[in-house]
């Protein structure tokens, strides 16, 4: 773990309790998700139990405990996308890369994840995929995005190996 | 930027940004709101600059890029000044057109209009277009005129002036008074009198004392308060910074949804520019008055979007609510008195600090004042951000703004109030929208999130849908909303899948209401509203679905099968390519059929189908 980025993310917050949930912020920002090192550390820094660290990791949304896949898929199941027809999109999701609602898939390209709501409802069914919002998605423009995704990964590989 | 030291420091630079300001005539307004942003508005924004500046226009003309117009639907889109012309659904390829044909020459392109779903008539002129002329937009309309990057663009506007006058001209008792009288309510959704929270703050003897600005707005379906604080976040500050010095607070928070990424950007923008211009710190323009802001994000948990969660969440724990017994202006954050307000309320502090308590009052019922952002959504036309003063008919906001149903499908309902809510039936849109109505209907304003739903929805599947997110957001405190909500879900699931039975229905509203009476917080007591509501108007859908096993919306997934019609599938093949289940079998030019046990019903047959040969039975 780069000691330098935590030590930036605690600079002036250290042994205040109540920055707790701000560094993880940055902590899950920063590594894309809580490593137990990390917790570690911000509990001693902070001045907060071990035990509330991960308490209140694994309590909130934001924070995940375990690393994210390569591409990001986050799916709007606000009550605006859903009344659009966003509970598809999940189940095409599943379909497509066997993986649900908070899992990454074993190759490590595809973390999934559903957010209750992206707040622009009018634009519904939204999905974001690695920070870029798709408006009106639908169960086929989401296939082909995955797989146009897939595909460039696996040419990414190939082109690897073959150097 | 210097330091302003005191109010004539304050008027001084005003008039020098306000004369800038009215020496450039020509102005692009695009909207850079998370909404046009997610139908690409940056592109479009760089493409009209990059032409600007080969035109060598660059000085002559302003393009101000702002927060959130609130109809988003038609995004991205642009106002240009003078002649106050529309343009929506631009693409960066329109930029040259824009720049040569109408800048230069005046000429109106128009295929770049807008077009009235209702009339199909093309309108030029954005206050001629019905979504915008049939509201009151008293909050949102400022959003137009600023770069919420710009403290310069909101001094401009009169900007911090309320805040000039509260320290010059009122005591905090004045403040209150003025408050009171204007009767602003919560926006958040409990509709508490404002005033009524601030004076039992002040009253409280106490050194420390915090106010909060509550924008963990997690009502799914509800965005008035991400395109408020994101579009024009000096005001939440100034609103905030008036109500600081009426309760005797130093320190202020913003408790913004991390999920809204442009919103936190934007506060934290505003606050380190307020600070700069000595707005924010030590004697603001040289009164006896010091106050700073810090910006926490959420962690993403719908529960801290309740007062005493948010405050423990602020405090760096898990956020679970507490009881109220002792309210949180007397005990809130670190047992200090605290005075938490949501984005829309602070928002409307400013004005009617400047324009008076009867100016604001002068909108709205005899209970419920003011103007108020709705977030409406679903199966309608017009979607995006309304404002109208309380007291305006559903039916108003449903057709006049909304221009009614799409593809034809009849309107049966809509959804306020997010998961607190309820849904009501359209004999019910006759209903004046404010805070006792909608109440007594059996749902309530909430933060301001308006759904509405056709035949094509299924009020069980809303139900369950609430229930779900209810489920997965309780924050397992206390027994009646942990295990009410399991149980309550337990049985819609039952009734949706096709395993429903008649006695259900009883225990369901018995659960309801055990829940409702014993949960220890909000979230928890107004859980089986979206049940109970629905339980209440739409009898006929429950008993269609247990009595017949049948969805009439076709939504049930358990209950529906995909069908080919023989009349109008002429074997293309569209479909059988691309099922991802392999559940289309037939030979070219032949009639194709639905495998029923392999097909998953993802919907992606009838999207690809040409000929609409597919349906749900």
């Amino acid at each position: 773990m780069p000691e330098t980025t935590l030590e930036s993310i605690l600079e002036g917050r250290r042994s205040q309790p109540h920055q707790l949930i701000e560094v993880l912020q940055d902590v899950q920002e920063c590594y894309g998700y809580i490593p137990e090192e990390a917790m570690k550390v911000v509990a001693e820094e902070l001045g907060v139990p071990l035990m509330e660290v991960y308490r209140v990791a694994s309590f909130y949304r934001a924070f995940s405990l375990t690393p994210r896949g390569k591409n990001m898929i986050t799916i709007c199941m606000g009550t605006a996308c859903h009344v659009r027809g966003a509970k598809l999109l999940p189940n095409q999701v599943h379909g497509q890369l066997g993986v649900s609602a908070g899992n990454t898939t074993e190759d490590g390209l595809f973390t999934v994840e559903n957010v209750n709501c992206l707040g622009a409802c009018a634009l519904g069914p939204l999905v974001v995929f690695n920070e870029t919002y798709h408006h009106h998605t639908t169960p086929g423009k989401l296939r082909a995005l995955i797989d146009s995704t897939r595909e460039k990964e696996m040419e990414e590989t190939t082109y690897e190996q073959a150097q | 930027m210097s330091k302003l030291n005191n109010i004539s420091d304050l008027n001084a630079i005003r008039k020098r940004l306000r004369s800038r300001r009215d020496s450039i005539s020509t102005v692009i307004t695009i909207c850079g709101g998370t909404g046009c942003q997610a139908s690409r508005s940056q592109d479009v924004i760089d493409a009209v600059r990059k032409e600007l500046k080969k035109q060598k226009l660059g000085r002559k003309v302003l393009v101000r890029v702002t927060g959130c117009h609130g109809f988003c639907e038609q995004g991205p889109i642009m106002v240009l000044e003078p002649g106050n012309i529309f343009y929506c659904h631009l693409k960066p390829e329109d930029a040259s057109d824009i720049v040569t044909k109408t800048l230069l020459k005046g000429e109106v392109i128009e295929r770049l209009l807008y077009t009235d779903p209702v009339t199909s008539q093309k309108i030029q002129i954005e206050t001629e277009i019905p979504f915008y002329r049939a509201q009151d937009r008293q909050l949102l309309a400022q959003n137009r005129q600023l770069d919420p990057c710009s403290i310069e663009d909101y001094l401009a506007i009169g900007g911090y002036s309320a805040l000039a006058k509260t320290l010059a001209e009122l005591t905090p008792e004045a403040i209150i008074e003025k408050i009171k009288a204007s009767g602003l309510r919560g926006r958040g959704g409990g509709g508490y009198p404002t005033a009524r929270k601030w004076t039992e703050c002040r009253d409280t003897p106490g050194d420390e004392k915090y106010v909060i600005c509550n924008a963990d707005e997690g009502d799914p379906g509800a965005y008035m308060d991400r395109s408020v604080l994101e579009g024009n976040p000096h005001l939440i500050l100034e609103g905030m910074m008036i109500g600081a010095w009426a309760v005797g607070a130093q320190q202020g928070y913003v408790y913004v949804r991390n999920e809204y990424p442009l919103a936190v950007k934007h506060v934290r923008i505003a606050v380190q520019q307020a600070r700069e211009f000595g707005l924010l710190g030590e004697h603001i323009l040289d009164s006896n008055f010091s106050f700073d802001v810090e910006i926490a994000r959420g962690g993403g948990a719908f529960v801290c979007g309740e007062s005493t969660a948010l405050m423990v969440s602020l405090e760096g724990k898990v956020g679970e609510p507490r009881p109220k017994d002792v309210h949180t202006v007397k005990d809130g954050l670190w047992h200090k008195p605290t005075t938490l307000n949501n984005v829309e309320t602070w928002a409307n502090v400013p004005s009617i600090i400047l324009n008076g308590a009867s100016w604001f009052a002068a909108r709205g019922t005899k209970d419920s004042k003011g103007t108020k952002i709705f977030a409406l959504t679903g199966r309608i036309k017009n979607t995006g951000l309304v404002e109208v003063a309380m007291g305006t008919s559903l039916r108003n906001i449903v057709f006049d703004i909304g221009g009614g149903a799409t593809d034809g499908v009849g309107i049966k309902a809509v959804q306020t109030g997010g998961p607190s809510g309820g849904c009501l039936p359209i004999d019910k849109f006759d209903l004046p929208v404010d805070f006792e109505a909608l109440y007594e209907a059996g749902s309530m304003i909430g933060s301001g999130g308006i759904v509405v739903m056709d035949e094509k929805t299924c009020m069980v599947d809303v139900a369950k849908y609430f229930l779900t997110f209810l489920q997965d957001e309780s924050c397992g405190k206390c027994v009646p909303c942990r295990l009410g909500i399991d149980r309550m879900l337990e049985i819609i699931t039952d009734i949706t899948e096709g395993r429903g039975r008649p006695e259900q229905i009883d225990l369901l509203k018995e659960l309801a209401e055990t829940v409702a009476h014993t949960s220890l917080c909000g979230l928890g007591k107004t859980a089986p509203n979206p049940v109970l509501s629905t339980l209440r108007y739409f009898p006929e859908e429950y008993e269609a679905h247990i009595n017949e096993k049948r969805c009439p919306a076709g939504v049930c997934q358990a209950l529906i099968k995909y069908e080919i019609d023989d009349e109008k599938c002429k074997g293309c093949g569209i479909c059988l390519d691309a099922c991802p289940h392999d559940a289309i079998k037939g030979e070219k030019k032949e009639i194709h059929t639905i495998d029923q046990d392999t097909c998953q019903k993802c919907g992606i047959c009838i999207e690809e189908c040409k000929l609409d040969a597919i349906s749900v039975a």
